[in-house]
């Protein structure tokens, strides 16, 4: 469209309604599903989310129960019980499920943290670029410089076993990959011109990053997320594999480590072994995915003329 | 400004037939395929270019301008459709072989290209960088490459001790320099300076603009050269050629085609050259509302109807072809003389 | 109070160093400079890369702030505190070079030009002022663009977008930074029809940094040349232009291309200046051809007599010890002229 130079007639009319913001929304949505990627993975998502959530309607207590359960002792897959049995009597199927429920938590949980806190330290550090940038990325290295594992099992025991220690392991690890991403693009967000025609308008250091920066800096935190949350579950995993996390509440990370403790490899039940690493897979893909295809749908959203 | 190394007329340069000309495009279109729908970037451009000639490609982004200068030497993208004829020395070089055209590159024609910043390599010296063709071409060795390679320097007016320096420890107008000097380095017939000055100040563009019409006169070079800037092509270059969305819609000499061009938006673009001292164009910006039109489009008629201020019913369809009106050619219907030529043809 | 008078802009004895780094001297990117825009003026100042015009421009509507000297505003010093910048910027401001990087990709049109509204607080009536101002850059009818981006207009467009939400705060002065360096020729003359169209309506005084001789030209009353953080030249662009008298001036316009004469005189040798090591005495006498035609006693003065610049409105200066020695010229602008 070209500008035009003519006035109109009339009157400009006074019923001026401004755009609505729903509508980019909905387009984003729409680019998103129409990705094969995206749409397997938005699947596989809402697919995990809506068992976990839907789980308390069809298992019963019982079957949870070591000392409860009836079924035979590690039988594997037959009627009844398509994942068969653990040791004790329980549906496999049954504790995946239900196992789903503490690692999302934890995984969503985890990322929240980490988001919250490593963007927001790497806002401030990219858009301060004086002292308070370089003192806190002092802190962000020093962080990094700290080995992950050792990091998390210590404060597992000084927190005590359980889903929120595990959480803040996982947090605390985390935030220094997440903080360096964002002040990254933060730098390359503020050198760009627009931010010096917001300053020129008149807009505050707390204006300029909420208003210009960040929702430049969003789409990278939106794609970082999804893949952070796929990272916090393989680490509740591998963190409750090693024992740190709740004895008695049941996750993939805890049915790995019963079927490792409870020699399932030497009987050779691998229903028992299995059913968890594929699950945490197909999570993990699926997040993955969903983060990939997030970042294609924004920057088609930017570079689509 | 003088060179030390005089090439000696070869014989290739005298084998051309008298009254052929350089170079001689005939009806040469191209279409990229880059993306998911093609752009038509040139259709159907005829010019020529006698030995030792300037000229001047003038046009402003999207016109076709570089296209057609980088279809000269087949550098184009390979999905890119290039159909027509580029007659040069009497070869037609889109029939040509790639080991004909990889003789033909550097040796015969060159390019000086847009931005000498990312054209130079960064990690390699300068010197590096001019001799490198002159190894490719020619046998000569390593020793007396470089020292062409320094007399070369010389001659561009980079002092030629710098030969050992990397591009970043060079300034804009020295840069551009070291490019000139690798185009030089293997005495091409035909020289192609894809906007040569376009970044850089006025007084550094007017040296690099003295030191190619030097050269080019000194060696006997043709010369095209690209540039959306009219008044550096007019004050540079014998004749001018205009393009519009592909299409070459005026030529002639360029003194002429500046001070009363035939075709509106050669009428539009000069108008953004003011002369200064003239009171026309005091506290009168000349300019042209609307945009350039889309390329991946077909455009039926003239395609810079939707913006003529003179436009008419017969100039949206039907093509509008360049017509010669004595040593000019515009591809206007209100240009005296299109009706007769037209009708006759 | 504000003086309705007198300039609406001025710089006062401004300088701005670029502090030392690793491998790099200090810059002083403006030294001291004097300039004065009057209401309702437009004012080009026309310099190459490296002479501090840039970041004169940026410290003149409060982005960057000088290590010495002030900015005044109608008469007043200007506040450097947080709400004396903010009431500033009711009254100056920016466009830029680059109109498609000057927008936040992520912002429609209407957002766009609004963003000036709301950081200020000034939401009511919103919409309406977002069209009104883009009526005033041409882009009509305005609703059509408000939910358009970035990406999707031309840069003509962009910049009118960039005017608009310049506007609706309502300044007197407009900076513009190359405001149409970027842009297709034959689109670049809308854009300066418009800045002139803004003077006329608006009665919008603008200070135009350019590098281009012609933009100042076509729409300048008044242009002041800068060379290394200095202003050496300033007057009416009928003066200055068509009759210069320093030497880079002349030099300037003589590497113009011209179509008049194809055996131009030669153009003026040496690189661009440093702002990191400039010379002393006057700045400009390392590669002034008229000093290489001056006798011993004379050129001397060039290093211990430099005229210094007053940010007057009306008069005609020029920062050259030696300009009364050399007649001006008429139409012609040969330095061998000079010679005496």
């Amino acid at each position: 469209m070209s500008a035009t130079q003519e006035r109109p007639a009339g009157p400009t009319p006074v019923e001026e309604k401004a755009p609505s913001r729903l509508v980019p929304v909905g387009r984003f949505v729409l680019t998103l599903l129409r990705m094969p990627s995206g749409l397997f993975g938005v699947v596989v998502m809402l697919g995990f989310v809506v068992m976990a959530l839907t789980a308390p309607l069809y298992i019963h207590p019982d079957d949870l129960s070591v000392t409860q359960a009836t079924g035979p002792l590690l039988a594997p897959p037959q009627h009844g019980y398509p994942l068969g049995t653990d040791p004790a009597g329980r549906s496999v199927l049954l504790l995946v499920i239900w196992g789903s429920r503490t690692s999302l938590a934890i995984g969503v949980m985890a990322t929240l943290l980490t988001m919250v806190l490593g963007a927001t330290i790497g806002l401030v550090a990219g858009h301060y670029q004086g002292r308070t940038g370089r003192l806190l990325m002092h802190v962000t290295d020093w962080f990094i410089a700290l080995p992950g594992l050792p990091l998390a099992i210590a404060l597992a025991a000084v927190l005590g076993q359980g889903a929120a220690s595990i959480t803040i392991a996982i947090a605390v690890t985390s935030w220094t990959g997440t903080a360096r991403l964002v002040r990254a693009q933060t730098l390359a967000v503020g050198a760009r011109p627009f931010i010096e025609r917001a300053r020129a308008l008149g807009a505050t250091d707390t204006q300029l990053i909420t208003r210009q920066v960040l929702p430049n800096v969003m789409p990278l935190i939106l794609v970082s997320s999804t893949l952070t949350v796929a990272s916090a579950i393989l680490a509740e995993a591998t963190l409750t594999f090693l024992g740190l996390g709740d004895p008695t509440s049941v996750s993939w990370g805890s049915l790995l480590n019963n079927a490792f403790m409870q020699g399932a490899v030497t009987a050779g039940a691998w229903w028992y072994l299995i059913p968890p690493g594929i699950a945490i897979l197909i999570i993990v893909l699926g997040f993955t995915l969903v983060g990939r295809a997030v970042e294609h749908a924004l920057n088609a959203r930017v570079q689509s003329r | 400004m003088t060179t030390q190394h005089v090439p000696e007329v070869p014989e290739r340069r005298t084998a051309q037939r008298a009254g052929e000309p350089l170079l001689d495009v005939r009806d040469l279109t191209v279409t990229y395929h880059s993306g998911k729908v093609p752009v038509y970037a040139a259709r159907g451009v005829d010019f020529a270019l006698a030995a030792g000639e300037t000229l001047g490609m003038a046009g402003e982004s999207g016109s076709g301008k570089t296209t057609v200068a980088m279809s000269l030497l087949r550098l184009l993208p390979a999905e890119t459709t290039v159909t027509g004829e580029i007659r040069f020395h009497g070869e037609d070089l889109l029939a040509a072989n790639w080991g004909r055209m990889r003789s033909v590159r550097w040796a015969e024609a060159s390019v000086v290209f847009q931005g000498a910043m990312s054209a130079l390599n960064p990690v390699r010296t300068i010197g590096d960088q001019i001799v490198e063709p002159i190894l490719l071409h020619e046998k000569v060795g390593e020793k007396a490459a470089r020292a062409r390679a320094r007399d070369l320097l010389d001659s561009v007016g980079v002092p030629s001790r710098r030969i050992a320096s990397y591009p970043h420890e060079l300034s804009g107008g020295q840069r551009q320099r070291v490019m000139m000097a690798m185009a030089l380095a293997c005495d091409p017939h035909l020289l192609i300076a894809d906007e040569p000055t376009t970044a850089l100040d006025v007084i550094v563009q007017a040296q690099i603009l003295g030191l190619l019409t030097d050269l080019v006169r000194e060696r006997g070079i043709s010369l095209i050269m690209i540039s959306h800037d009219l008044s550096v092509l007019a004050s540079t270059c014998d004749r001018i050629a205009v393009m519009y969305a592909g299409r070459l819609v005026e030529t002639g000499p360029s003194r002429q085609v500046i001070a009363s061009p035939l075709h509106p938006y050669a009428r539009a673009l000069a108008g953004a050259f003011p002369t200064l001292g003239d009171p026309a164009s005091r506290l009168a910006p000349g300019g042209l509302p609307g945009d350039p039109p889309d390329l991946r489009e077909e455009i039926d008629g003239c395609p810079f109807a939707p913006r003529c201020p003179e436009v008419e019913d017969r100039c949206r369809s039907g093509v509008i072809p360049l017509v010669q009106h004595g040593d000019r050619a515009a591809a206007c219907v209100h240009v005296t003389g299109y009706d007769e030529a037209v009708g006759h043809g | 109070m504000a003086d309705p008078t007198g300039p609406v802009l001025e710089a006062r004895d401004l300088a701005v160093t670029f502090p030392a780094r690793r491998g790099h001297p200090a810059a002083r990117a403006v030294d001291g400079v004097n300039l004065a825009l009057g209401r309702g003026e437009v004012l080009a100042l026309i310099g190459e890369s490296g002479c501090g015009k840039s970041t004169l421009a940026r410290a003149l509507v409060g982005l960057i702030e000088p290590n010495a000297g002030e900015v005044r505003y109608a008469g007043q010093p200007l506040r450097r505190t947080r709400s004396g910048l903010r009431e500033f910027r009711r009254h100056v401001q920016l466009v830029l070079q680059d109109p498609y990087g000057a927008l936040n990709p992520r912002q429609n049109v209407h957002d766009a030009v609004a963003e000036g509204l709301r950081l200020h607080g000034q939401r009511a009536g919103l919409t309406r002022r977002v069209a009104e101002a883009l009526e005033q850059v041409g882009m009509r009818p305005p609703e059509h663009f408000f939910d358009r981006y970035p990406h999707q207009l031309s840069g003509g467009q962009q910049q009118r977008v960039v005017i608009a939400g310049a506007l609706t705060l309502g300044p007197e002065v407009l900076v513009a930074d190359e405001p149409v360096s970027s842009l297709d020729a034959s689109v670049r003359g809308e854009i300066l029809k418009l800045f002139l169209n803004l003077r006329d309506e608006l009665g919008l005084a603008a200070l135009v940094v350019s590098h281009d001789l012609g933009l100042a030209w076509n729409i300048a009353d008044r242009v002041a040349v800068m060379y290394l953080g200095r202003i050496v030249e300033v007057g009416t662009v009928e003066e200055v232009l068509l009759r210069p008298q320093h030497p880079y001036t002349r030099a300037l316009l003589d590497a113009v291309p011209s179509t008049s004469d194809r055996e131009a005189t030669a153009a003026l040798g040496g690189e661009p200046p440093d702002p990191t090591a400039i010379p002393p005495g006057c700045r400009f006498h390392p590669r002034c051809p008229l000093r290489a035609t001056l006798p011993d006693d004379r050129a001397q003065l060039c290093l211990t007599d430099v005229p210094v610049l007053a940010p007057a409105l009306h008069e005609r200066q020029v920062a050259c010890v030696h300009a009364d020695a050399a007649p001006p010229t008429v139409v012609s602008h040969d330095p061998a002229e000079v010679t005496r």
